[in-house]
């Protein structure tokens, strides 16, 4: 671990996003949920709010390689595993599971995906994190913890069990 | 974009004719043959596969990766299920696929090879995919094209059909698992068949326990065995413990007289009956590229049987088409940006 590397206290942020998840589902703002993590950080989210709010349907995973919209200066993305959806998504609530908000790209691309399986009636986002950054108008309505970082600083997420999220200096990165 | 017909630039190092295949960056950016993939880039490719095919199940069969690119189809010789199979994978790319049909076009009008190049190269187009009859074609085509464009063989004279064994390597994975114990026997006119010779390249880079060929000696290339293989001439040896039974279309077409004595003798010595299957393993999985001749090398009721997965083999050729499609383009885009 580098100097500037910082241990982010992980717990408490999934704890607060299931709380503040719960309440919402209390007031009746979202009905039967299906919850949908995007690979590979956000599948172990939610697969924690999964087990917590204890919901009827099947764990959903989203593939976004395909709906990327840097493929035409990155390329193919290694393919980590396919989107894996078996529920209808059609007239459905969806809690949307990132573990972090950077620039909002990652979730333009899921949306879109989504929309290929079905048309939900309502999407909502929830990430672990909400880093500044953004790129397109999309903001969590969920958030275990806001974080403002430095131009060199990213947040990096490790899991499965148990999910950790450490601060890490690019520049200290590369130097390593 | 201004077209330039600027030859790309050939790594100086390269010491194989198929290292044209890679950029300098070692990506890959056309696909001509299996050789000089090695495991890595076909376990990638089939990966990647198995990505696209769960796009294949769901009710909106699309993704975004190529939209604006353009497919140009270039067809000299007949052919259906490999076209319409490429054809759809560019399709559920979102590219823009032109069909060009050249077995009753231009060429027949007495234009070059490099002509009808150039000029369809001159619509823009961002992938070749070519079927011909020489050997060669898609090598030849791949050193005359502008640097951003990919070449993809979809087969060559005798010489090569690569996407076919990629399908072929997909569906023995996806029921077979591992390909290190198993054995897979390939069957019939292998001496004609450019599958037969793209299949022993992946099958062999995949490591597979033992590859065998089962053909009259007159349908076997010579030194067949240099290519990885156990050479039976007899059905009942050969299936013997087999895994997985490739069955190759007796390519009638491509046949001088006198190399079988009649197709009745082939179908009663080599054909696929129920009776020979029998001699595999009990769960051995039936291969076929088609077009298959019923009757001819292979029996109607195993061709339509439990143990065939001749159709299958079509459905995960689109998915193993959109891969490379996907790789390649992302190659030589990236490079010229």
């Amino acid at each position: 671990m580098t100097q500037t590397d910082r241990l982010l206290p992980a717990n408490e942020a999934i704890d607060r996003l299931e709380t503040q998840i719960r309440t919402a589902l209390q007031r009746g703002e979202l009905v039967d949920p299906l919850i949908i993590g995007i690979h590979t950080g956000g599948v172990w989210v939610a697969d924690t709010l999964h087990r917590a709010l204890d919901c009827r349907d099947p764990l959903g995973r989203l593939n976004i390689t395909f709906y990327r919209d840097d493929f035409h200066t990155l390329g193919l993305h290694p393919q980590v595993s396919p989107s894996d959806l078996s529920v209808d998504v059609d007239g459905r609530d969806i809690i949307l599971v990132d573990d972090v908000l950077f620039t909002g790209r990652t979730i333009r691309a899921a949306m879109n995906e989504l929309f290929d399986y079905g048309r939900p009636r309502r999407i909502a986002l929830a990430v672990l994190y909400q880093r500044d950054g953004r790129e397109l108008p999309i903001c969590a309505d969920w958030t275990g913890q806001e974080i403002k970082l430095g131009p060199d600083e990213q947040i990096h997420v490790g899991g499965p069990d148990p999910i950790t999220a450490r601060l890490v200096s690019k520049k200290r990165a590369e130097e390593n | 974009m201004a077209v330039n017909f600027v030859r790309p630039k050939i790594p100086k190092f390269a010491p194989d004719p198929w290292a044209i295949q890679f950029d300098e960056q070692g990506r890959l950016r056309h696909l001509l043959t299996i050789e000089g993939l090695g495991p890595e880039w076909i376990t990638r490719i089939l990966d990647t596969a198995e990505g696209f095919a769960s796009v294949t199940d769901r009710e909106i069969k699309k993704v975004p990766l190529l939209r604006g690119r353009t497919v140009v189809n270039l067809f000299f010789e007949a052919s259906t299920r490999t076209r319409t199979t490429f054809e759809l994978a560019a399709k559920r790319l979102s590219a823009d696929v032109l069909n060009l049909n050249l077995t009753t076009s231009a060429t027949n009008k007495g234009e070059s090879l490099l002509d009808t190049l150039n000029n369809i190269q001159a619509m823009q187009a961002d992938m070749f995919v070519i079927r011909h009859q020489q050997s060669g074609a898609a090598h030849f085509i791949a050193r005359h094209v502008a640097p951003h464009v990919s070449v993809l063989n979809a087969g060559d004279g005798w010489h090569s059909h690569p996407t076919q064994a990629l399908l072929d390597a997909f569906t023995i994975r996806r029921h077979k698992g591992d390909f290190t114990p198993l054995r897979v026997a390939i069957v019939g006119d292998v001496r004609h068949s450019r599958v037969a010779r793209s299949q022993m390249h992946v099958l062999n880079s995949l490591n597979v326990g033992e590859l065998r060929v089962i053909a009259p000696r007159t349908l076997l290339p010579t030194e067949v065995e240099k290519l990885g293989v156990r050479v039976f001439h007899d059905m009942r040896e050969g299936l013997r413990d087999v895994d997985v039974i490739i069955m190759l279309r007796l390519q009638r077409e491509r046949m001088e007289s006198g190399l079988l004595p009649s197709e009745e003798e082939f179908y009663r010595l080599y054909g696929l009956t129920e009776k020979k299957l029998a001699w595999a393993k009990p769960d051995a999985i039936v291969m076929h590229p088609g077009p298959a001749n019923r009757g001819v090398e292979i029996e109607s009721s195993v061709a339509d049987g439990p143990q065939s997965v001749i159709l299958e083999q079509v459905s995960n050729g689109i998915g193993v088409r959109m891969a490379v499609m996907s790789l390649c383009m992302s190659a030589s885009r990236t490079g010229d940006a």
